[in-house]
């Protein structure tokens, strides 16, 4: 069935591609093949079903969020709270702590785990307020370089009345444009939804990961289905059209590496999915160390203004 | 013999309300013929009411005649994910294209206005609902790179959707790339004006729109990240009458000016005078 066999290949590319030690001389051939392959087999679309098995793991209710990998890989950790205007919007968290030995800053949604919790934290869903906490921490890394790191996981900006009122938008425009000009080296990972402009308010980063069964869309299925189809149950013809799973963001180039996932996704081994990941923020934050400040900024916007394809 | 019978279902397909001119105004019923509307700058004689204007005829009334010079005309859409939803991404482009007459959903270009150089940036909502693909965010992109090359301010006048979802992440990435494009113009000391005009929402809300060092907008002008369709959906209760509108985001102190489209000329002069160096 070349459906299984496409997303195996996927799969094992993923994994190389990830590979941080072997800093691709080791793997190079063994990569070229399989990419060979997954090109050749390419041709036969992914179906609506794999791609929709992406979208489930992604919205798992067991994957590990924020908070979970902040615990497994940053020691010493220190939250901070509120944006210094209104409120502390709980579906972002921010705070400091140490990795490999020095202070970063991490910024990230946070979805909640029981229901109560869910509620307060809006289900990942940030209001403006969330966004100007990020924006305020970022603000404090520039100010005495620590790295930012940033992990990326809700379904969208919350769409209320007040986030409305309070300049959604402008809130998501302006962390953006901060994380444009931080003088730091920065990392962002999507590591479940990556929901629109809710979730790239986090992902304007120099080097940019998605966990391989985390999804990175411009909007959620059922909101396209919704739009385009005029069905809300055609999801996963919307998902499977727009393509939002890990490796079709690598090959649009809109990700810099697929981190690998324990087998059946990061929920059966968290504590595995969590030193992967830091293995890949780790290595990321080494290829970042020692740029000067002003070709950080440089790079990271050019690599931003090339995103597209026109002709 | 067989039973004659009426077919009722033709009465009730005449009988639903049918849609209505798009030279008809929306809020009075004054109706206009095309001559008409231009003259008036798409502005309703009777009550004021905003119709939208197309890109072509506020070029042609922001700049100073013959001032215009069109930029990145061969800058066209391309269809990276083979999308197909109920029609093919690239139906959609060619209808838009034939609807339109322009490439994509902005066009931008150098001009004068009274006599002051400035970028335009101008969106066009007619195209496929004024989205933002790929040849949107280059053509902004590139309008960003003339005018830090010519040291001239880049006033961007918006009517868009969103991110155009028949690009999929890239559509997403567009976004970055217009704020990319004004980190560049900001550290050349080059402001960016913002004209909000009906509708403005979505992905073209959480990027360059609201990024402007100075930002107007129409009169009764919807301006959303979220519309308020959706918000009504989860809330479930009535919103307010001006929810969404330029008023609202005034009063909340997100925009700095609503200007009726007569008053936008003189302004935006004026903000070019402030601005000159």
């Amino acid at each position: 069935m070349p459906g299984e066999a496409e997303r195996s290949l996927r799969e094992r590319l993923g994994r190389l591609k990830s590979l941080p030690l072997l800093h691709r001389t080791g793997v190079a051939a063994e990569e070229q093949r399989l990419q060979e392959q997954l090109d050749s087999i390419s041709r036969v679309d992914a179906s609506e079903d794999e791609i929709w098995a992406f979208v489930e793991l992604a919205r798992h209710p067991d994957r590990p969020y924020t908070l979970d990998y902040v615990e497994r890989i940053i020691d010493d950790w220190l939250e901070l709270h509120g944006d210094r205007g209104r409120l502390d919007d709980g579906a972002i968290v921010a705070g400091l702590g140490k990795l490999e030995g020095r202070t970063v800053a991490v910024v990230g949604h946070q979805k909640g785990r029981e229901l109560k919790e869910r509620l307060d934290r809006q289900y990942g869903m940030a209001s403006p307020e969330g966004y100007m906490k990020a924006i305020r921490v970022m603000d404090l890394a520039d100010r005495f370089g620590f790295p930012v790191v940033s992990l990326i996981d809700t379904p969208g900006a919350y769409p209320g009345v007040a986030a409305e009122q309070h300049g959604q938008g402008g809130a998501i425009a302006r962390s953006q444009a901060r994380m444009l000009s931080l003088a730091v080296p920065t990392v962002a990972c999507v590591i479940g939804e990556g929901g629109s402009g809710g979730a790239l308010a986090l992902g304007v980063a120099d080097r940019v990961l998605m966990q391989e069964n985390a999804i990175y869309s411009v909007i959620t299925p059922e909101g396209c289905a919704m739009i385009l189809w005029r069905d809300r149950d055609e999801k996963k013809k919307a998902a499977a059209a727009f393509k939002p799973d890990a490796f079709h963001c690598y090959e649009l180039g809109v990700v810099d590496q697929v981190v690998s996932e324990p087998r059946g996704g990061a929920q059966e081994d968290p504590d595995e999915a969590a030193a992967s990941l830091r293995r890949a923020i780790v290595d990321s934050l080494e290829s970042l160390e020692g740029t000067p400040p002003a070709e950080l900024r440089r790079s990271r916007r050019a690599k931003f203004r090339a995103m597209g394809v026109f002709s | 013999m067989t039973e004659t019978r009426i077919d009722v279902r033709v009465e009730q397909v005449e009988s639903a309300p049918r849609e209505k001119h798009p030279n008809t105004c929306p809020r009075c019923g004054s109706h206009f013929r095309d001559d008409e509307l231009a003259a008036a700058l798409y502005v309703c004689g009777h009550c004021d009411y905003h119709f939208r204007m197309p890109a072509r005829a506020r070029i042609e009334w922001l700049a100073d005649p013959g001032s215009f010079v069109e930029e990145a005309t061969e800058v066209r859409s391309a269809d990276p994910l083979d999308f197909y939803d109920l029609r093919p991404y690239r139906e959609r482009l060619a209808e838009a294209e034939l609807n339109t007459g322009l490439a994509d959903a902005i066009v931008v270009g150098a001009a004068t206005l009274e006599g002051l150089p400035l970028e335009l940036a101008v969106m066009e909502f007619a195209f496929m609902g004024g989205s933002m693909g790929s040849a949107v965010g280059e053509k902004f992109v590139r309008a960003c790179d003339s005018a830090v090359a010519h040291e001239r301010p880049v006033l961007l006048v918006t009517s868009s959707g969103g991110a155009r979802m028949q690009e999929g992440i890239l559509s997403l990435m567009q976004l970055a790339k217009t704020v990319a494009a004004i980190d560049e113009l900001h550290e050349a000391a080059l402001p960016l004006f913002c004209v909000l005009t009906d509708p403005t929402t979505g992905g073209a809300m959480a990027s360059f729109a609201t990024l402007g060092d100075v930002i107007v907008a129409e009169p009764g002008a919807l301006l959303a990240f979220t519309g308020p369709r959706v918000v009504q959906e989860l809330v479930k209760e009535k919103l307010s009458d001006d929810f969404g509108r330029s008023e609202q985001h005034l009063r909340f102190g997100q925009i700095d000016e609503i200007l009726p489209r007569a008053e936008q000329r003189p302004y935006l002069a004026q903000l070019l005078r402030l601005f000159a160096r």
